[in-house]
């Protein structure tokens, strides 16, 4: 029987490992992750779940030990946050290389130093060629979901990569909302036991991951690029397969709110998405043609999808929890490649907004969006990146 | 106890691996393979074994092998472990095999906190007191006064001590081996397999492209570390502390060669001082001083752990 329980995020991501059946989790705590594995360690102690619970002395060795169990066999689950993720960064591009199916929980908090506890993408972004999937969720129930859809897509064998589902420290790890955690059979049905690519078995045996020369290496290479497309064309498949199954479902690739006949589109990540919802619809009530798209899987990034949104609109406007230092935000940078061979395309304004955790909330969007409707009118962006809120 | 005779003809070493003639190292590969059998799931960080196995699509391994980053063998093996015990294949031995860099000095972390867990695990440092897969820069293993590409001048520093301070971790079975001794390796091999928890083994392999001695010398070297009091053949079992032969014949310093006959082998001590060799002997004069107590039996359950 499906049930609605009223719940933080972190401790949702437990019921979904517990509800995808992993078998062996391997974790180290980082605030804000901390709860998470928490739970799951409350799962594992009760016998509620059937795994094995690795306490690891680091991240790094949450990682190694998470690409040990996928080798030998089982599902397996990580958490971490900021500090541990840049930990793991080695481990994360050997479970790729690898091609193990690992999914693992990221608890968005900013990079130091200076320390911050407090939410912001530079973590994962900073992990974004290592070759992993990475989702990004708006609320709890979505934490949920994408959890269980991770599996099904990195198990796929046209994809057999790992994933984070990425979700902002605080803003949603120790927040409480209702979530639906669906029936464990339908959940069964959707997400069958564990595949992978290979398996480390003692009646065959192979030597994984040993030295590669250049005559191959770049074919190993070639097959991720492979998978990620694969992924990309997988993950909307999957999406609504679940929303046929369990009636929620989060528009694959992009979350699209209000896009058609946008003159403004504003590109989000994360809660900023649910945000930026709200913003668009007081906008609207005041007759401004303004859309917002939410970004929820960054690699494979939807360039194709980018591409059809921008086709009507006349101003793009991306915000991003991150700077890429020297350059500007990776979604403004990755939306701008993703237009580049576009014959009419609109105009780009990057805006920097809530690092370390300060807010943005749907008034900051409006504002945002006011500024962008005027470069448009005036067909120029006076400034290409704007740091938002800023104390000058 | 296992005598040469009754070792298994299979060899699970296959030809055509990649190691310098003379390897101690790969010698201790091919008696592991001996004593363990195929049903070994095996644990490879970044070393010399790396370049040993033999490039992809081959390998001259016949067991399954997860190559792994240098840090990580002990965790790698929490997780192979984990996996294996939820599965119900507890029959299959997972092995770690990593040089001295990988265990002493980058893989300490990893190692101990894997101990400290009770991984049910087999690890084995072979010990060739250098990076060898890097071009043979010290490590927290190489002995005082050696020369490495790192220490031209020889090191100022002493060996660390890795298998006593995997003692204090108070796991079911810590030894000490060597290639030259293979009937002693084997059945520590044989009987750490029949352990549960977390077994460590450190294995004396003499390598000649790092010590810088003929590739024909490497069992007479690595004997002559034994006889010289360098490396002492030892296990420590449920915390107690026993020395195995000859080095058991040993406590008395008469019976021990000088280290002079040990250094002098190898052109890695060549530059060493009569000062030098003088320390050397001083130090190892103390050690064994300190093995005579351990293997008292008032010490050993003291410092150690008993079974309970
Ligand atoms: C994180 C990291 N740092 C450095 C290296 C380079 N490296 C590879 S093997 C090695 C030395 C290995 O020495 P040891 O563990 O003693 O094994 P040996 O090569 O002597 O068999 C080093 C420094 C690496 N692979 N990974
Ligand atoms: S460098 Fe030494 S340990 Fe490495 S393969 Fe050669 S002989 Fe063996
Ligand atoms: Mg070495």
């Amino acid at each position: 029987m499906a049930q609605i329980i009223i719940d933080t995020a972190n401790h949702i991501a437990g019921y979904a490992a517990k509800a995808a059946r992993v078998r062996v989790v391997a974790a180290y705590p980082i605030t804000p992750q901390t709860t998470v594995v928490e739970k799951i360690a409350e799962f594992v102690e009760s016998g509620e779940m059937d795994a094995e619970y690795i306490r690891v002395e680091s991240e790094h060795s949450a990682m190694a030990a998470c690409i040990g169990a996928a080798a030998a066999g089982v599902r397996t689950f990580t958490a971490t946050s900021a500090h541990g993720l840049a930990l793991m960064h080695e481990a994360l591009h050997w479970a790729s290389g690898s091609r193990l199916p690992i999914v693992m929980a990221v608890v968005n908090r900013a990079m130091g130093a200076p320390w911050s506890i407090w939410p912001d993408f530079s973590d994962s972004l900073s992990q974004r060629d290592t070759g992993w999937i990475q989702f990004y969720c708006a609320d709890n129930q979505e934490v949920f979901d994408t959890i269980i859809q991770a599996y099904r897509i990195c198990e796929d064998e046209r994809v057999f990569l790992p994933a984070m589902v990425c979700l902002e420290g605080f803003i949603l790890s120790h927040t409480y909302m209702p979530v639906k955690i669906h029936d464990q059979e339908e959940i069964d049905a959707f997400l069958p036991p564990y595949r992978s690519g290979w398996i480390l078995d003692v009646n065959n045996p192979f030597s994984h991951a040993n030295l590669v020369s250049p005559e191959w290496y770049m074919e190993f290479r070639y097959m991720i690029q492979e998978a990620m497309e694969n992924a990309k064309q997988l993950i909307p498949e999957i999406d609504k397969e679940y929303g046929r199954r369990f009636g929620l479902q989060y528009g694959g690739l992009i979350d699209k709110y209000k896009c058609e006949n946008a003159d403004l589109i504003i590109c989000t990540m994360g809660t900023m998405g649910s945000e930026a919802k709200i913003a668009v619809d007081n906008l609207r009530k005041e007759g401004l043609k303004v859309g917002a798209a939410r970004i929820r899987v960054y690699r494979p990034f939807p360039v194709e999808e980018i591409r059809n949104i921008a086709e009507e609109a006349s101003i793009i406007a991306t915000i991003d929890r991150h700077i890429s230092f020297g350059m500007e935000g990776f979604l403004a940078s990755e939306i701008k490649a993703s237009l580049y061979h576009m014959e009419d395309k609109p105009l780009l304004a990057g805006f920097i907004a809530g690092l370390g955790g300060r807010d943005v909330t749907f008034k900051t969007i409006e504002e945002i969006a006011k500024k962008s409707l005027k470069w448009m009118k005036a067909g120029r962006v006076e400034k290409e990146t704007v740091w938002v809120d800023l104390r000058e | 106890m296992v005598t040469i005779k009754e070792f298994p003809k299979e060899e699970y070493l296959l030809k055509g691996h990649a190691a310098c003639a003379g390897c101690g190292p790969s010698i201790a590969l091919r008696l592991l393979f001996k004593a363990l059998g195929n049903k070994v799931i095996m644990v490879v960080p970044a070393c010399c074994t790396t370049v040993i196995q033999g490039p992809y699509p081959y390998t001259s391994f016949a067991v399954p092998l997860q190559n792994m980053l240098f840090e990580a063998t002990g965790a790698t093996c929490s997780g192979i472990a984990a996996a294996l015990k939820i599965r119900g294949l507890e029959d299959i031995t997972v092995v770690g095999w990593a040089g001295d860099g990988g265990t002493v000095d980058i893989g300490l972390q990893a190692l101990s906190g894997a101990a400290e867990r009770e991984t049910n695990f087999i690890y084995i440092c072979y010990d060739n007191e250098a990076y060898g897969n890097t071009g043979l820069q010290r490590s927290g293993a190489t002995p005082y006064g050696a020369w490495t590409t790192t220490t031209p001048t020889g090191k100022k520093e002493r060996k660390k001590d890795m298998p006593l301070i995997m003692a204090a971790h108070k796991i079911p079975y810590v030894a000490t081996a060597c290639p030259s001794y293979p009937v002693d390796f084997v059945n520590k091999l044989r009987k750490a397999k029949e352990i549960k928890g977390t077994k460590y083994i450190h294995v004396l392999a003499p390598c000649p492209t790092g010590w810088r001695y003929d590739t024909s010398k490497t069992v007479e070297i690595g004997r002559l570390a034994v006889h010289t009091g360098i490396w002492a053949l030892y296990e420590i079992e449920y915390g107690r502390f026993r020395l195995n032969p000859p080095s058991d014949r040993l406590i008395d310093k008469s019976k021990r060669k000088p280290v002079r006959e040990y250094l002098a082998m190898q052109d890695r001590f060549r530059h060493l001082t009569e000062a030098d060799i003088e320390k050397i002997q001083q130090w190892v004069d103390m050690d064994w001083e300190y093995y005579r107590k351990l293997a008292s039996s008032e010490c050993s359950d003291l410092t150690l752990h008993g079974k309970i």
